[in-house]
């Protein structure tokens, strides 16, 4: 580029030197004609730039389409994204609802079973205090022993609730997994969106050093917990297949 | 019966802490991924693994096949529990020596089946 510059500039000059000899001769035809010439000499090299200036762009702008997954992540992986961020909010609003109906169900447990503890301890001391006929102490002993029988039932479905809210917590493990991906591509997007302002701006350069960051991947990649709709195919559907899967291989 | 939970989650962690200790198993330790896990397997005394999949640093898989790599660990049991299920990621499991494998989310009663029959084949013999 430099080179072919250097010659328009040169043929410019040329005119130039011409056209003073020629002005100082009065030779005004001439002196016209050198000054169309010297015109059109210009804006041809003007021309010239813009032109590979658009071409250079057109350029950069298409292996920039080709190397980045610009298409890929548009077309896919953003509705995709979605897809994910949606099923987050249905984990995360079922393991809600699990912890919640647990608590209702355990707490009025929890109420019975310490305002039937706190009505035996009356009795009791009534009791002890030898204020108790024979009757309120018939009355006391079938209580007790009803109430020997119900609390080994209570405590183990009190135990049943506190249980189902723990394995609720298992969502915070799978929406991690899939948050973690998420924002992986949002870094992907905005890594890709920053090369586009650095190729449309007015400095580009050309696009080599691309390709470098492609990061080695291991044998067999994690693919992160199953989407509800985000299909690849090739996925179990549950333990029940995992098993068939195993014991088809000898397990 | 040592055992050792592998997951880069500590919620995921506790509750298979606490499962295990519901089944009976109280001596348990803790590690976030593979290279963690490793040296405190090689350490020794351990009976028992449970490992995910996807961790940072070393992958549960790369974990197990370095178990199975190492002489002395070689006959470790290990049951998987992870949110992998793509088919060729349970046969390549299967492939490196894996004893059991678990999909999340899953219950206290699949661990507790699990368990159990990784403890039946070693008993007898298999």
């Amino acid at each position: 580029m430099a080179t072919e510059t250097t010659a328009v500039n040169a043929g410019i000059i040329a005119h130039a030197e011409e056209l003073v000899r020629e002005m100082q001769a009065g030779n005004e035809a001439q002196v016209t004609n050198l000054l169309n010439l010297i015109n059109t000499a210009r804006e041809e090299g003007i021309y010239h730039e813009v032109g590979k200036m658009t071409r250079q762009l057109h350029d950069a702008l298409n292996s920039f389409a080709q190397e980045t997954r610009l298409d890929e992540l548009t077309e896919d992986e953003i509705p995709d994204a979605r897809a994910r961020l949606r099923y987050v909010i249905t984990l995360t609003r079922q393991a809600a609802d699990r912890s919640l109906n647990a608590v209702e169900k355990t707490l009025p447990k929890c109420d019975q079973l310490s305002e039937r503890i706190a009505r035996l301890g009356t009795s009791w001391q009534n009791f002890k205090r030898r204020e108790m006929s024979v009757d309120q102490f018939r009355e006391l002993s079938a209580e007790l022993e009803a109430f020997f029988t119900d609390a080994e039932q209570d405590t183990s479905d009190i135990r049943e609730g506190l249980n189902d809210i723990m394995m609720a917590q298992d969502f915070q493990d799978l929406t991690g997994q899939i948050i973690t991906r998420v924002i992986e591509l949002v870094e992907e997007v905005e890594g890709n969106l920053v090369e586009l302002v650095r190729l449309t701006g007015t400095k580009f350069s050309n696009t080599e050093e691309k390709d470098a960051g492609k990061d080695k991947k291991p044998d067999i990649e994690a693919a992160g917990p199953a989407i509800p709709g985000v299909g690849k195919s090739d996925l179990v559907s549950g333990q029940d297949e995992v098993d068939d899967l195993l014991s088809s291989l000898g397990f | 019966m040592k055992i050792l939970i592998v997951d880069d989650f500590s919620t995921m962690r506790r509750i298979i802490k606490n499962l295990l200790r519901d089944l009976g198993f109280s001596n348990t330790q803790e590690a976030d991924d593979g290279l963690t896990a490793l040296p405190m397997l090689q350490a020794g005394g351990f009976d028992f693994l449970v490992t995910d999949w996807n961790m940072p640093g070393m992958q549960g898989i790369d974990l197990l096949k370095a178990v199975r790599a190492d002489a002395e660990l070689a006959s470790l049991p290990v049951l998987m529990v992870t949110a992998e299920q793509k088919r060729e990621q349970i046969i390549e499991a299967a492939q490196a020596g894996v004893n059991g494998y678990i999909v999340k989310p899953f219950t206290a009663q699949t661990l507790k089946e699990k368990i159990d029959k990784i403890f039946e084949r070693i008993d007898a013999g298999g």
